[in-house]
């Protein structure tokens, strides 16, 4: 008879060979309770997609046609890794709607602006590494940072956007402690998931001080174009070269199915990015830079844009009312662009513990948690005004209204622990 | 499909998987694991969603049985079932009658008792309790009858989710609160230490058989959520390394609760085995995970069998109106 001790199946059997930065991977039960958004009786405010309806689908058929027509040799085969020149070329047009003035060559296409905060972290992210953010942050660049295992602090953000007096006490503190601060990262336009943008004023201090401090900005600008009112202020890549690096996307102002992003960045950095890029892909998907070329070349997709933003501007003004109606007392952000509110729940009540209870009342949104590296958010929620309908959205903040009202009276009977 | 497991060539399924409910995601894969499985066995099988335009497929494609693998409130509370016992068509696992039973963990752990099967002390409060009596002076009640740690759980909800093990009593409310999220009632359990198990019971048309126990032993010292549908946070042993005496009650105990509650084909008890070797039942499910870190499919193959020719059979005793 063997001594052996029995060895139990846990499923995975690879569980010692991963690498430290694994552990940085994880499900959640929040996650879970998103499964029922697929589910048509549930109004989701959860995600952040796109309505893609929106677009003319015949937009899209032309421009495949036109490139199978005239490029389809190319359009199936690698391309390179920096991207499509024509298309580089044309995001020049994008950008400087943004009042950014680029050479194609200091552009690189990738895989949804994502991928391009992926090379970056990957670049310069090593263990321990400080990344300075927004309170709250994006969840997909916190992921990106906590898989490089760098450390995210927060900084205090307000109405206009992150406050770089805040900034300033930080990078002192955080030095002090001898950490080492790679980047400064924000969502200056309509932020994800604030809805906050980030005035002009602040945007020069920042850049100033990034700039004494030998700090490099992410500047991801997916919603910049998708403003319903007045412009937002220029990008801060329009005026610093050096020290900022600009992430744009066609997922918001096109498709995201198409995944296609790019990266403006300094010489040195985007000789990096482009061999990070081979080395991870080859090359970006050829078929889908050639398809979004001939549909920049060949349609109105300016005029696309600003029917983009009549249908979220009215979806915004859907959310607004609806808040106002059924939810008076809550505070909430209010955007002149993008995708997001950001609103804050009564006195202790915790949006991810209530999650739970919305899903049974057929609501989704986004608990303030998943925006925050730091375990904080819990008194806030997003909801994406982006996707449903506006009838929806006037019934899922009635729904929401339920919730928090229910989840009220259980905290009042418990003396609001 | 896969020479050797035609018996099933004849036989068409429509696994329901999905639905609206906190565990959606793993009812989906469970459906797609069991779909997999019978299309091996030569089973022709559709997945569908229990939708508006379920009964109209049902009374369209008149599938030869329906196998729920649908988990949380619309799959185990009896609900649907009800309706698919009014349609002509056999299904796999429980009625509604034995899957209400069993939903509610309070209503099964007095059935367990009145059987003389032991379950730990417990208490189950509706929310409104609370609110009609004083929260403050009901948990003080509380704490003084029972001893801590104990283990607050929704009355009806699945995958641990709600559940919190309260070692102190002045982190009761805050239990309290995350298991009235999920569900109006509520059990506060004694906390019993000691080795899980989860005994998988199946009945292919020949009476109940409890399947070799599953022990679970979570790498992180508990059994929640995350460590369910996570592989490598649990090691699990099968058979459990447990005296042959212990498991062998723990199998009687399975079978007798299979029995009393009326399960029919497929049920899974779980179970906890204190330091005196004692079985102390906690709850079991009509409609247990089949996902590829579920218990119950690890309990099959333990036996030796594949999950083809295992639910091949179960559904076969269904479509027979066997167990």
């Amino acid at each position: 008879m063997s001594n052996e001790t029995p060895r139990g199946n846990n499923f995975d059997h690879w569980l010692d060979s991963y690498a430290a930065r694994a552990n940085t991977l994880s499900v959640s039960e929040v996650r879970a309770l998103f499964a029922v958004v697929s589910r048509p009786e549930v109004v989701s405010l959860a995600g952040g997609m796109p309505y893609v309806a929106a677009l003319p689908r015949e937009l899209l058929e032309a421009s495949f046609d036109n490139m199978m027509t005239e490029r389809g040799n190319f359009a199936l085969q690698y391309g390179g890794g920096q991207g499509d020149l024509r298309l580089r070329d044309q995001i020049r047009e994008v950008m400087a709607l943004e009042g950014i003035h680029a050479s194609v060559e200091d552009i690189v296409i990738t895989t949804g602006s994502q991928q391009g905060l992926d090379l970056l972290g990957g670049l310069f992210l090593d263990a321990g590494d400080v990344v300075l953010a927004e309170s709250p942050s994006y969840v997909g660049a916190l992921g990106i940072f906590r898989h490089y295992e760098a450390h995210v602090e927060h900084l205090v953000t307000d109405e206009n956007g992150l406050d770089p007096a805040d900034l300033e006490v930080q990078i002192k503190a955080l030095r002090a402690e001898g950490r080492r601060i790679k980047f400064l990262y924000l969502v200056p336009n309509f932020g994800n998931p604030s809805g906050v943008t980030l005035t002009e004023e602040r945007r020069h201090r920042i850049v100033e001080i990034c700039r004494r401090e030998h700090i490099l900005i992410l500047e991801d600008n997916p919603y910049g174009l998708l403003y319903f009112g007045e412009k937002p202020p220029v990008a801060m890549r329009s005026y610093e070269e050096d020290c900022v690096i600009y992430l744009g996307s066609f997922s918001k102002i096109l498709a995201p199915g198409l995944r296609v992003g790019y990266v403006l960045a300094p010489p040195a950095i985007r000789d990096k990015l482009v061999l990070a890029n081979e080395s991870a892909l080859l090359s970006p998907s050829t078929f889908t830079q050639m398809l979004i070329s001939e549909y920049l070349e060949k349609s109105d997709w300016q005029g696309q844009i600003n029917t983009f933003r009549g249908v979220y501007r009215e979806r915004r003004d859907a959310a607004l009312d609806a808040m106002a109606q059924y939810l008076p007392n809550l505070h909430t952000t209010r955007p002149d662009g993008g995708f997001y509110l950001w609103v804050t729940l009564p006195e202790g009540i915790d949006s991810k513990a209530m999650l739970p209870l919305a899903v049974t009342e057929l609501v989704a949104y986004t608990p303030g948690t998943a925006f925050y590296a730091n375990g904080g958010g819990h008194e806030n929620l997003r909801i994406s005004f982006c996707y449903p309908t506006p009838e929806n959205i006037n019934l899922g903040i009635k729904r929401l209204a339920t919730v928090i009202q229910r989840q009220t009276d259980l905290l009042e009977t418990f003396g609001n622990h | 499909m896969i020479p050797g497991h035609q018996k099933g060539q004849n036989l068409r399924i429509q696994v329901l998987a999905g639905g609206i409910s906190h565990e959606r995601d793993i009812s989906l894969k469970s459906g797609r694991r069991v779909a997999d499985a019978l299309i091996d066995a030569g089973a022709s099988v559709v997945i569908r969603e229990p939708d508006e335009d379920l009964l109209k497929h049902i009374a369209e494609d008149t599938p030869d049985v329906i196998w729920p693998t649908l988990h949380g409130a619309s799959g185990e509370d009896g609900a649907l079932r009800e309706i698919l016992s009014l349609t002509a068509v056999p299904f796999v696992g429980a009625g509604a009658d034995g899957a209400r039973l069993a939903w509610d963990k309070s209503i099964a752990k007095i059935l367990a008792s009145r059987t003389g099967i032991q379950t730990p002390a417990s208490v189950t409060l509706p929310k409104d309790t609370f609110r009609e009596l004083d929260a403050e002076s009901v948990l003080a009640q509380v704490a003084r009858h029972m001893s801590f740690p104990v283990v607050v759980k929704p009355a009806r909800s699945g995958s641990a989710q709600g559940v919190t093990i309260v070692e102190d009593p002045a982190h009761l409310s805050r239990a309290m609160i995350d298991a009235y999220v999920y569900c109006d009632v509520a059990i506060i359990e004694k906390y019993i230490a000691g080795t899980e198990l989860a005994v998988t019971v199946i009945n292919q048309g020949a009476g109940p058989m409890a399947l070799p126990a599953v022990e679970i032993e979570p790498t992180g010292g508990h059994f929640g959520y995350d460590e369910r549908v996570t592989a490598g946070e649990v090691n699990y042993y099968v058979p459990a390394r447990l005296d042959q005496v212990i498991l062998d009650k723990a199998a009687k105990i399975a079978v007798q609760i299979h029995d009393e509650l009326g399960l029919r084909h497929i049920s899974r008890v779980d179970l906890i085995v204190d330091e005196n070797g004692v079985a102390w039942f906690l709850e079991v499910n009509v409609a247990p995970g089949l996902t590829e870190t579920s218990l119950a499919p690890q309990a099959i193959l333990a036996t030796g069998a594949t999950l083809s020719e295992v639910y091949l059979g179960i559904a076969e005793a269904a479509r027979l109106g066997r167990g």
